[in-house]
């Protein structure tokens, strides 16, 4: 054998050695992959189109599916519904700031209605408690405990989504998972968010929720009763928020923070009825706008009762 | 095209030739990108809850480093001009390795964005439903993906001409040299304008915000450079001339000058009216409801980023010595400056007034440190490929690589 052949074995083995070692820290490297849930990663699920160019036939298809794997997960057979806006129907929110006691039922109505996870615990509303006086964020407290409330120097501010009719977040997303339907809601395709979280710093509401992990809900908790756009299960790495609970509202029914609050601090309505109660309070009440400022125009309107005095 | 083939194989297996100085910081770079990589398998199974990132601070380490980047990349643009607008001789034959630096800054952008996705694997929505023009992000994806395609081109066409010893043909890459002059500057206008287009933070939402950027970049990056150039000299024996070094000592102090002067007026702003406004800045520099976590950060940037300069305004910074010191100093500065004390700060406090610190994770951070690692083994391999090609040692009709065992390091094969 000449020496070049020799030389040639040699760099070869050694090249081989190598690689194989490059390969096998690699792989170890790799290892916390072996627990990957892959059940959201099929041919299905990456085949799926955006919400706005499947077929209403391809819809009843992926409802099927989403629907069976909902009844895999949770042993029970959900009623998914892709409720479409009614015609002419532009919702509106208003909260009377002079009647809400900070009791935060809405808050857990919310999550229990929007199979919101419960861990790690995602809420669509916070409640601020803020000294009488002033309206400032800056001076709101988000974690007034369990405390009895009202207490006699604060009032309470909800603050969930506010549907804004320029909404930043939907200017932002890449991809357009998220857009305002024709009702004035702001919806997101959990199928199609990237989970890229730009949404989320450009909303100035602090409405918008990720899911940093799975979500868990308890079997017993879910609720079956569920939109496409709005309370199914959502899967950890996307966006969520409110939507003005469009799987009851598009149907006639009122949110569900609405219907639990126990003063009656909520009102919902069709702001195109002139004769709905939301345009009569718009009409005749103080309204006040949360950051107008930043020039977003919510669909979420504060109000003041005419017997609403400050440090009383 | 065979022969291009050939070329890559060739580039392929000099990349694994080298001396032991030259394995070991391989190996190394190699351990710590690996273990990026065990971190982000962690991170894929368990979800971003491994990242220290909350709903109130939605953006971390991740899009801190990706930030700064984006300017290391910009930066080559510093050499670029001197050379094909100012015809400067000293730099010309080492504008290729801030080309090269651009281009493993893009794969860490790249990467940096990609790891703080929620959904990578949903990655191809990006070409199914594009937000384009709305989204300024969908504006970043195609400036960042251009902007490396254009230095690809231009170095590995440079390169090649230089391995079959063919002169390359101007019309082939001079006017994608000057594409790539207004390029760079667009990757971190756009950058910047990803943040101040957003009305919810006002920290971010200020129109110095671009120019700071650029500033900020065009210091760190020539600095970046002058390290690296000098380690090129140290192990090979490609020319780098000192008046090179010095040309960059002169564009640093400018830009430096500049970044601290726009830091200073924002500064000014935001303490000056003390608004409601300025809450994010209240609590950078001096803490805000008790909570400063970030306050030892932005003081120890503005401390080393005061220091380089003042070093930089002193003839003494001419010796090496000194200047490499600045540099250092404002390699990091501006990191902490960009970073933490810029991406963090405008979630604190939340929107709605709530104080959440942020503190990122240990898998974070390996993370970020294995894209990092990453980025410079591939800085180091397209180094290795590009200094016997352009020396002429490693041409078409050289003799095989293998064969040159310490053709990095030794100064016997001119």
């Amino acid at each position: 054998m000449s020496g070049e052949q020799k030389m040639n074995r040699r760099s070869f083995l050694r090249g081989s050695l190598g690689a194989a070692g490059g390969m096998a820290a690699v792989a170890a490297a790799l290892t916390p992959l072996k627990d990957l849930d892959l059940s959201e990663m099929t041919v299905d699920h990456f085949l799926q189109k955006h919400y706005k160019e499947m077929s209403p036939k391809e819809i009843d298809q992926v409802i099927e599916r989403i629907s069976k794997e909902v009844e895999e997960r949770y042993d029970l057979r959900p009623e998914l519904k892709d409720v479409k806006p009614m015609d002419g129907v532009e919702f509106t929110y208003l909260l009377n700031l002079g009647r809400c006691i900070g009791c935060r039922k809405c808050v857990h109505a919310c999550v229990a209605e929007n199979n919101q996870s419960r861990s790690p615990e995602i809420q669509y509303i916070r409640v601020l408690e803020m000294p009488r006086g002033s309206v400032n964020l800056e001076h709101s407290n988000h974690h007034y405990g369990d405390k009895k409330v009202p207490s006699k120097d604060h009032f309470y501010m909800p603050v969930q989504c506010h549907q804004c009719d320029n909404p930043p977040c939907v200017k932002v997303c890449p991809v357009e998972a998220t857009w305002k339907e024709d009702d004035g809601i702001v919806v997101i395709d959990y199928d199609w968010c990237i989970g890229c979280r730009y949404c989320e710093a450009a909303c100035p509401y602090w409405a918008r929720r990720f899911n940093f992990a799975e979500p868990e809900i308890p079997k017993k908790d879910l609720n079956p009763k569920m939109g496409y756009l709005s309370n199914r299960p959502r899967h950890k790495g996307v966006m969520e928020k409110c939507h003005f609970c469009l799987h009851r509202t598009r149907e006639g029914k009122l949110p569900a923070c609405l219907e639990v609050c126990p003063v009656g601090a909520r009102k919902f309505g069709n702001i195109n009825d002139p004769n709905s109660e939301v345009v009569q309070i718009l009409k005749t009440k103080r309204i006040f706008i949360l950051k107008q400022e930043v020039g977003t125009k919510p669909r979420f309107f504060y109000y003041f009762d005419e017997d609403y005095g400050f440090g009383d | 095209m065979k022969d291009y083939l050939r070329f890559l194989r060739r580039c392929f297996r000099i990349s694994f030739v080298g001396d032991w100085r030259y394995y070991l910081w391989m190996f190394l770079l190699s351990v710590v990108a690996l273990f990026g990589l065990n971190a982000y398998s962690q991170q894929l199974v368990h979800g971003l809850q491994t990242t220290g990132m909350t709903d109130q601070v939605s953006w971390g380490l991740y899009i801190a480093n990706f930030t700064y980047l984006v300017g290391m990349a910009a930066a080559a643009v510093m050499l670029v001009i001197p050379v094909y607008i100012y015809k400067n001789k000293d730099l010309h034959d080492l504008v290729i390795f801030g080309e090269l630096f651009a281009v493993a800054s893009i794969l860490m952008c790249l990467l940096f964005v990609t790891v703080d996705l929620g959904r990578p694997d949903r990655f191809i929505h990006l070409f199914l439903r594009f937000n384009w023009p709305i989204s300024m992000l969908t504006w970043d994806v195609l400036v960042l993906n251009g902007y490396l395609l254009l230095n690809l081109h231009i170095c590995g066409y440079l390169i090649y001409c230089a391995y079959r010893r063919t002169r390359p043909g101007k019309w082939f890459y001079i006017p994608f040299v000057f594409v790539a002059i207004f390029w760079a500057i667009s990757i971190h206008t756009v950058t910047a304008f990803l943040y101040s287009g957003l009305g919810s933070r006002p920290l971010w939402n200020s129109a110095v915000l671009a120019p700071r950027f650029l500033a900020s970049a065009f210091s760190a990056g020539p600095a970046f450079l002058v390290l690296a150039l000098q380690v090129i000299r140290r192990f090979s024996d490609y020319k780098v001339p000192d008046g090179a070094l010095q040309m960059l000592r002169k564009i640093i102090t400018v830009a430096l000058s500049i970044n601290m002067f726009l830091l200073g007026s924002e500064m000014f702003t935001e303490f000056y009216t003390q608004a409601e406004h300025s809450a994010s800045a209240q609590y950078l520099f001096f803490g805000l409801a008790g909570k400063h976590a970030l306050v030892p950060w932005i003081w120890t940037a503005i401390g080393m980023n005061s220091l380089a300069l003042v070093l930089l305004f002193f003839p003494i910074s001419k010796s090496l010595k000194w200047l490499n010191l600045s540099c250092a100093l404002m390699i990091v500065g501006i990191w902490i400056e960009k970073g933490m004390g810029l991406i963090v700060p405008a979630f604190i406090p939340s929107p709605l007034g709530e104080m959440v610190e942020y503190k990122p994770t240990t898998n974070e951070i390996l993370v970020s440190l294995g894209i990092w690692a990453f980025g410079l083994l591939v800085f180091t391999i397209l180094v290795r490929i590009t200094i016997p090609v352009l020396s002429g040692r490693l041409t078409i009709d050289s003799v095989h690589p293998a064969e040159l065992p310490n053709a990095f390091s030794t100064k016997t094969f001119n």
